[in-house]
């Protein structure tokens, strides 16, 4: 096992340095010039095509995937052996986030370079790899994923698609038909998942080719009209056997473990899509006069700008903090050492916690950028002749693809304790002991310390006792019931996505500072972020512990909640927010230490 | 044939400049820079001069802080085979800028030097031709088509009289204009490969040159904001403001 700062799901339980997290401002010059070559090629080829990608311009988007495999956009992850350029886990997380200022091609680009890809490189035998890859690393061929069918979407292991093998032994013959296929309608090659005998879960590579596979019609989407969705349909499809991908009877194993990687490449690229937003909600209201002024002069509308920014800085500094925590547990890994898929299974099934804490919180925090964005363009946002209706519709789908919201939610918890219980998550049982030991004890309250980042470093470590208290009790309590008991898990992820936030924007201020930057903006947003992180863990704590807890259970643990979230320095949010708000409208854009 | 290629850090074109505080420079902090636009468009040319196999290796030479690697690496990931930075902290004119590039050429002796027609941070548009003077080579200005046959360039400048076509024996002084070509979008697999390609750092001294500006940078201002529109009740309110007020007719 690597000796890596943070296991997964530890968060919860320890502190990190602000020194051992990955930032944005760490990125080298050289990261910086492939964020750039990413950017010059979505705003000159990509951005400029809008109308044609949205009406699906014949050959349009699969030429520009083209374009960018030429331009190495789609080999960010590979490995050299196979044709990549085997960029780190934070710059091709960066990559993602520029290649996603088109939300169609955004979404066209990282099902090919994710879900459709990554299968094969985790999971794939020397020979599949070695076929496929760095085909896929340049565009020949454009990949896509079909594990969706009409009537299993979040149970995806109930899938009714069959496969039998020939009765010369040399192909499983796949039947039935999966649904909601992104980038069906120009890919060569899906990967499939069919049950073996109607039994046993397996992952297959199906090229387009193949006798038997076929295609339906478009889907008419709400948003990103411009990614291709249709039915895969399988009739006696003709698969080899050398194409099965990792064990019969595995799937789950490749449908789950690409799924990691896949959410919290989405949260990459919400990020991208939500700072886009904001410079065009920013634009907009310094344009736009009433009452004689500028809109852009109001509060309510800064206090919108203000608001934007804030979050797109948490998901920034979350997305980054993650992409160096991930970087930590794939560095090294030799792709053609004979163990080379173990090592990436190991280091995929590090972060699942993470992963689906990121995947909710990007595309929330990108759908209510939209939603702004909409409202700041008033009755023309409403219109098509305004980019904030496509940002609206567009955005929408992240909560429902790569797991719904309510799924990761769920899977949240649940992987955290599956942790615990294998023993991944040591000094959990110690720590929450040490918790109900520290709450019988009368304690003095402190004022918080005068320094207001150091103020919320307190916060961060209070809100990780309320949350562990909270969570350790209603596991206590509920027990396997708990499963049943979805809205207390509900209440229980919205804590740990405020809490992994707040604590990620901490770090990231912290570590700002220590680098002897201006952390004047940054600082401000810190602030607010964590004012309203904290009221908002509180609530969903409260609503937990009124959802199990009676008597004499209810009062202790409202007092501890008490306790823990008890906060002494004045914010004023409004004052702060302005500050921010004059940051955004004079760059129009996010808060940015490199100036972009 | 070697061609040499001046690589200016400026400005990101579509970058928001200010005047800093006290008015002496433009605001630097947090100023996204780029290749000079028309630099790049002299390597594009570069390049695919190489790529017709008519050239063999291209060097980009910049002049400027330890920054302008970084736009050296850019022109490398492009594809130039090897680049040389003339480190200087000291603000430059043309003619000192001239000087340096002069004493890079007579080290690397290239056939051909290809340049932006100027630079769009100062605009000046003289180095190129200060460059041919002190070298005493043929140069070609505000190229919009090259052709390199045997040893002569043929090369189509854009003027006011309309397209001129001139041809000069190399080695000669070629800078580029707007619609010479349009630059490709950097690869992913240059900027990598760009990591291993050399990259040469001199002083002036090194070339034996003290750099001394004779020109200097004395304010930078915002241009003055533009006055709002006036509404004319008719034609002859027009012609009459038109010649009494903005004189122009
Ligand atoms: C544009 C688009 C592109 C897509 N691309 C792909 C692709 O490339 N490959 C692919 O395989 N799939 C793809 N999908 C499918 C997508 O992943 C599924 O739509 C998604 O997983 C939800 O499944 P479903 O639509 O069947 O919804 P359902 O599973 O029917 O869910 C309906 C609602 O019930 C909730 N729900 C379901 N189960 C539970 C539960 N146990 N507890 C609580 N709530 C629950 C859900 O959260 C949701 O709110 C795509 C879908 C769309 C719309």
């Amino acid at each position: 096992m690597k000796n890596i700062s943070l296991r997964g799901g530890e968060f919860l339980l320890r502190e990190v340095e602000p020194s051992q997290v990955f930032t944005p401002e760490d990125f080298t010059s050289e990261d910086q010039a492939i964020a750039q070559a990413a950017e010059d090629f979505v705003r000159g080829e990509v951005q400029t095509r809008n109308a044609e990608i949205e009406k699906q311009a014949e050959g349009v988007t699969v030429g520009l995937l083209k374009k960018a495999g030429e331009l190495g956009l789609l080999s960010g992850d590979l490995p050299e052996a196979y044709g990549g350029l085997n960029l780190s886990k934070t710059t091709s997380t960066l990559l993602a986030e520029k290649m996603s200022l088109q939300a169609s091609f955004a979404v066209s680009w990282g099902a090919h370079v994710g879900i459709g890809t990554l299968p094969i490189l985790f999971f794939g035998t020397p020979e599949q790899k070695q076929k496929y890859l760095p085909k896929l690393a340049t565009g020949e061929m454009i990949a896509a994923f079909s594990l969706s069918e009409a009537n299993c979407g979040s149970d995806p292991l109930s899938a009714r698609t069959k496969a039998t093998l020939s009765p010369d032994g040399k192909y499983y013959l796949l039947n039935g038909e999966k649904m909601w296929t992104t980038n069906a309608g120009w890919a060569d090659l899906f990967i499939v998942f069919a049950k073996v005998d109607g039994e046993k879960f397996t992952a297959f590579i199906v090229e387009r080719n193949f006798p038997g596979v076929s295609v339906g019609r478009e889907e008419h989407k709400l948003g990103i009209k411009g990614s291709s969705t249709r039915r895969v349909i399988l009739e006696n499809a003709q698969v080899p056997v050398e194409n099965v991908l990792h064990e019969i009877g595995k799937g789950h194993h490749v449908a789950f473990g690409v799924l990691n990687i896949g959410r919290f490449k989405l949260a990459a690229a919400t990020l991208g899509g939500a700072k886009e937003a904001l410079t065009i909600a920013t634009r907009y209201a310094k344009d736009r006069q009433q009452f004689g002024q500028p809109i852009a002069n109001f509060g309510l509308i800064r206090q919108k700008l203000a608001e934007m920014a804030i979050q797109i800085y948490a998901l920034e500094s979350t997305v980054y903090r993650t992409a160096g925590m991930l970087d930590e547990v794939f560095h090294g890994i030799d792709a053609t050492a004979p163990d080379a898929n173990a090592q990436y299974r190991e280091a995929d099934e590090e972060y699942p916690v993470e992963c689906a804490i990121l995947k909710v919180f990007g595309s929330e925090v990108l759908d209510f950028v939209a939603d702004e964005t909409m409202q700041i363009h008033g009755g023309f946002g409403y219109t098509e002749e305004f980019p904030a209706a496509q940002i609206y519709r567009d955005s929408r789908i992240n909560r429902i693809f790569e797991g719904t919201n309510e799924i990761n939610r769920l899977l949240m918890l649940d992987q955290l304790m599956r942790r615990a219980l294998k023993g991944k998550l040591p000094g959990l049982m110690e720590k929450i002991q040490a918790l109900r030991a520290e709450l019988n004890q009368p304690q003095m309250p402190t004022p918080d310390p005068a320094d207001p980042l150091e103020a919320i470093g307190r916060y961060v470590v209070n809100a990780k006792k309320a949350v562990l208290i909270t969570a350790g009790m209603a596991a206590e309590q509920v027990g396997t019931e708990l499963e049943e008991k979805q809205e207390i898990v509900g209440h229980l992820a919205d804590c740990l996505i405020q809490l992994y936030a707040m604590e990620s924007v901490w770090l990231r201020t912290r570590k700002l500072q220590q680098k002897g930057l201006d952390i004047t903006i940054p600082l401000a947003m810190a602030r607010v972020f964590a004012y309203d992180a904290f009221d908002k863990i509180e609530a969903s704590a409260r609503r937990a512990i009124h959802s199990f807890a009676e008597g004499d259970m209810l009062q202790i643990l409202l007092t501890a909640l008490k306790r823990y979230t008890r906060r002494t320095a004045e914010v004023n949010t409004m004052a702060l927010r302005r500050q921010i708000a004059e940051y955004v409208t004079q760059h129009e854009r996010a808060w940015s230490a490199a100036g972009k | 044939m070697k061609v040499l290629v001046t690589v200016k850090r400026v400005p990101d074109p579509y970058a928001k400049i200010s005047p800093n505080a006290d008015g002496t420079d433009i605001a630097r902090e947090g100023l996204t820079m780029a290749v000079n636009p028309f630099d790049e468009i002299a390597l594009e040319e570069a390049i695919r001069l190489k790529e017709a196999g008519k050239a063999t290796e291209i060097v980009a030479v910049s002049i400027g802080g330890a920054e302008s690697q970084e736009q050296l690496r850019t022109a490398l990931a492009m594809g130039a085979d090897r680049a040389i930075l003339v480190q200087t902290e000291e603000p430059l004119d043309p003619p000192s800028i001239a000087r340096l590039l002069a004493a890079i050429v007579q080290r690397e002796q290239p056939q051909l030097i290809l340049m932006g027609k100027q630079a769009i941070d100062m605009d000046d548009n003289q180095v190129g031709q200060m460059l041919a003077a002190i070298l005493n080579l043929p140069q070609a200005t505000f190229a919009s088509k090259i052709t390199i046959e045997d040893s002569t360039a043929t090369v189509e400048r854009e003027t006011d009289n309309g397209i001129e076509t001139i041809r000069v024996p190399l080695p000669a002084v070629i800078t580029a204009d707007l619609r010479l070509n349009e630059p490709r979008y950097v690869a992913l697999t240059g900027i990598v490969r760009a990591r291993t390609k050399p990259l040469e750092t001199l002083t002036p001294a090194d070339l034996g040159i003290t750099p001394k500006a004779r020109v200097r940078l004395k304010k930078v201002e915002k241009p003055p904001a533009r006055q709002a529109g006036k509404r004319v009740a008719d034609v002859k309110e027009l012609v009459r403001l038109l010649k009494e007020e903005a004189r122009v007719i």
